[in-house]
């Protein structure tokens, strides 16, 4: 018997209300710690810094929630900025680079998504897969070479702010798709959808639900989301490379658990997502301030991931602990 | 038939047992006792305390008050592996095997005989197995793997494992929920073996027949209250039902007469390689047509195929006189079939779902309409639906907001009809609709879909259970192996015209 936890619900909130409060709290300590952190220009950096993530981590939750993963999302945007970098190379014009660079994005999640769905593949492995793969056409695009010297009013534009704000543009982009997402997931019946596959696939194949058609189109705007955010990644850093966003997936999944989404599907809310990418943000801004390395910065992440998916567990047993200590019912 | 002797003690008893769940008392002052070599039968509608027993017995819940005692001696359960060294087992309706490993290894887990050199010793693995398996009268290779056994081999596995680790008392809960008929015989059979070797069988079942077939005495159970305990000669079904319901039941099977109208379901020529062939049927509004047979016969098969949860090789199926595409439930959906699916909890319902948000999920189109606001969907006329639905189909539940799985079956099995009949069908096909739902449900839901005919549905009926077959249909079709092999009109049809043609034994063609 599945344990079914009534007050699941409330639990879920419970847990993005803990992340948001955990946000406050970090930014209240890096504030008071730092004097550089709550200025506006470095809060404009810091968010700036994880446009990529934000972008991507989107239609990951929507993944997540539905039972599947894409781990070649950072792949995709090595790709996508590689080509970025040739096709500007040859001379084309920016306004025709990012069309086609977009539909490559879309093409490489298509056959993510054909894979999952046409041959019933798991999408962990399938996503393996073509993470070495696109990452490998990276690198026969543009080898180790490096593109830069892209035109200021286009590199501006990743890295500027709204005037009068500390919200870069790509930030202000990711805020609108945030909002255009939540609706989705929460109030459409293509979220709701989402939810009963990621629950239960065969039931919601049996209710009617065309599963397969929703996985493809999700790995689809997977990738083309990747494509895009590739382009800014090569405008922000003004930088071409095959290896840029090397291990961004793994950032962008640890944001999407950490926000309270179950990687066995079925359940999450994406403002939870939001507040963990923030909240992940902040972090690494508060110790590249504090001059800490690196390696300790993943540290923090990684700790703070497995954290994340221990603490709902931890939480779980106790509970069913003191239950069984009063005496409730096991669900019949 | 005797009284049990009264000079040993019960092998195992509960004794003014009492347990509360929070402010729910599951068991009050309940004194149960199992004698040797008895097969004693446990009955009660859902919810009436069977399983609570069953969990106490297994160390898994301890008395609030009260005792279990093992051969009269009172013991404390700290868990269920202090039940197991007292000798007690549980056979679940659906045994947990490792599919992988063999079916002597799935006896023998953890305590594999070994050989000198400290290896796993699998001849004598395989001859221990052998040997219990000929005990048990079973013709079973203990070199298989467990993968792809019936539910009724599974079960017998679970029964070996269970000797082998010298149980005395097997607690079987609804064993015999998924098996065929001759299924069912065989674990009578090996029961039976079980009992005349001195152990204790407690056997749950809701299928009354079986009760009388099976076991000496039945403990009846109300509202976790015992109702009584004796013998079971003399006792009649009604007797049984009214001690489990606490009142007369209505008719169980309910049937009205109708007059068939338009023909709502044609299936012709239908062929699904390697599963059905060659069948042709209609079903008419106003008709409940029951589709008969053995399990793999291919029934579950052909309503998967005509729902469109499968493809079929050749054939076609018309609803209402429109052809529809292989393979596409949203095109039945929209044509106008609903399939109640045989596994509730795997293909009925999202278990950690809502309620209401089951019931809605087979109404997003017209959820969207509702809202008036684009993609978005109506939560309202969700949850309002839900509510009119609940009480049409008097749903026993406490939110309507609570995850489906807290529900008992019967009331699951509720809301899997209620998601499909909001639908609006015109051909309501349902597979096994009584599986495991107690009595009182059991003839609630012959009540609706009887109703529910009268309104000139056209119900097509898989059903194992051969009176509710014989109660429910105005027509019988039969599989065996595949093919269509009778239709047999509501007068003709006996347990013997529908059991000849289910097992391909030829049979006067009813007239």
């Amino acid at each position: 018997m599945a344990r079914v936890d009534i007050r699941g619900a409330g639990a879920l909130l419970r847990w993005e209300t803990a992340v948001t409060a955990l946000l406050v709290i970090v930014f209240a300590g890096g504030a008071g710690l730092s004097p550089d952190f709550a200025d506006s220009g470095n809060l404009s950096f810091a968010l700036g810094d994880l446009s990529e993530t934000a972008l991507i981590a989107l239609p990951m939750t929507l993944l997540v929630v539905c039972g599947q993963v894409d781990l070649s999302v950072a792949s995709i945007l090595g790709l996508c900025s590689a080509l970025t970098g040739e096709f500007w190379n040859n001379g084309w014009a920016i306004e025709s680079i990012v069309p086609v660079v977009l539909v490559v994005g879309l093409v490489c999640g298509l056959v993510n998504g054909l894979l999952v769905t046409k041959l019933g593949l798991p999408s962990l492995a399938v996503t393996i897969g073509t993470m070495t793969l696109y990452r490998g056409l990276a690198y026969v695009v543009l080898g180790t070479e490096a593109v830069a010297e892209f035109p200021e009013r286009y590199t501006d534009l990743a890295t500027s702010s709204i005037p009068g704000t500390f919200i870069p543009y790509p930030i202000a982009l990711f805020a609108v798709l945030a909002v255009v997402t939540a609706v989705v997931l929460h109030a459409t019946g293509v979220g709701r959808s989402l939810f009963a596959i990621g629950a239960q696939e065969e039931a919601a194949y049996f209710a009617g639900v065309r599963v397969k058609r929703i996985k493809l189109v999700l790995f689809a705007v997977s990738g083309l989301v990747a494509g895009f955010a590739g382009i800014v990644y090569t405008l922000r850093y003004g930088s071409a490379r095959a290896d840029n966003g090397l291990g961004l997936e793994l950032t962008v999944i640890a944001a999407v658990l950490l926000g309270g989404v179950d990687f066995d599907g079925g359940k999450g809310t994406l403002g939870g997502v939001v507040a963990a990418v923030l909240l992940i943000g902040l972090l690494r801004n508060l110790l590249m301030l504090d001059d800490v390395s690196t390696e300790v910065q993943s540290i923090v992440t990684g700790v703070l991931l497995i954290v994340s998916v221990l603490t709902p567990r931890l939480i779980a047993v106790a509970r069913t602990a003191r239950d069984r200590r009063r005496g409730r019912p096991a669900p019949v | 038939m005797s009284a049990p002797p009264k000079s040993a003690p019960p092998t195992l008893a509960l004794v003014n047992v009492s347990k509360a769940f929070g402010a729910v008392r599951a068991l009050q002052d309940v004194t149960l006792e199992l004698h040797p070599g008895e097969a004693h039968a446990l009955a009660g509608e859902n919810g009436a305390g069977k399983s609570t027993i069953v969990k106490t017995f297994a160390g898994v819940h301890r008395p609030d008050s009260g005792e279990v005692r093992v051969d009269g001696e009172p013991v404390v359960f700290a868990g269920p592996a202090d039940a197991q060294r007292a000798g007690v087992a549980v056979i679940y309706q659906e045994p947990t095997l490792f599919p992988d490993l063999s079916v002597a290894e799935n006896i023998f887990m953890g305590r594999q005989p070994r050989t000198g050199l400290g290896r796993i010793d699998r001849r004598a693995m395989h001859a221990a197995t052998a040997e219990l398996f000929t005990r048990l009268g079973v013709d079973l290779d203990p070199r298989r793997p467990a993968r792809g056994l019936s539910i009724a081999d599974q079960q017998v596995v679970e029964i070996a494992k269970a000797i082998s680790r010298d149980a005395r008392v097997l607690i079987m809960d609804e064993p015999t929920a998924a098996l065929t008929g001759q299924e069912v015989a065989r674990l009578f059979t090996v029961t039976r073996t079980l009992c005349e070797q001195g152990r204790a069988v407690l056997f749950i079942s809701h299928r009354l027949e079986e009760i009388f077939a099976l076991c000496r005495r039945v403990t009846t159970l109300r509202d976790g209250a015992l109702v009584a305990t004796e013998d079971v000669a003399g006792l009649t079904d009604d007797d049984l039902v009214r001690r489990m319901v606490g009142r007369d039941l209505d008719a169980l099977y309910p049937k009205q007469d109708v007059t068939p109208g338009e023909v709502a379901l044609k299936v012709s020529r239908l062929t699904r390689e390697g599963a059905f062939t060659d069948v042709s049927f209609e079903v008419r509004r106003g008709e409940i047509v029951a589709l008969a047979g053995l399990v793999g016969a291919g029934r579950s098969e052909v309503a998967r195929a005509v729902f469109g949860v499968d493809r079929w090789d050749a054939g076609t199926v018309e609803v209402d006189g429109r052809t529809l595409p292989p393979g596409s439930p949203t095109a039945a959906m929209a044509a106008g079939i609903a399939l109640v699916p045989e596994d509730r909890r795997q293909q009925g319902l999202v278990m950690d779902m809502s309620i209401e948000r089951n019931m809605g999920l087979t109404q997003l189109r017209s959820l969207r309409r509702a809202s008036r606001r684009g993609p978005l969907l109506s939560r309202r006329v969700e949850r309002d639906r839900a509510a009119d639905w609940a009480v049409r189909l008097q749903l026993k539940y406490a939110r309507l907001s609570d995850a489906v799985g807290v529900l008992s079956g019967g009331n699951q099995q509720k809301v899997v009809l209620a998601k499909w009949l909001a639908t609006e069908p015109a051909v309501l096909i349902v597979d096994e609709p009584t599986r495991g739902i107690d009595v009182g449900t059991k003839a609630e839901v012959h009540r609706l879909l009887s109703e529910l005919a009268a309104r000139d549905l056209a119900v097509l009926m898989i059903s194992s259970d051969l009176p509710e077959v014989l109660g429910m249909a105005d027509r019988v079709l039969v599989m065996h192996e595949g093919r269509l092999t009778a239709d047999i009109a509501r007068a003709d049809a006996t347990e013997e015209t529908v059991m000849a043609a289910a097992t391909g034994r030829p049979a006067e063609r009813a007239a």
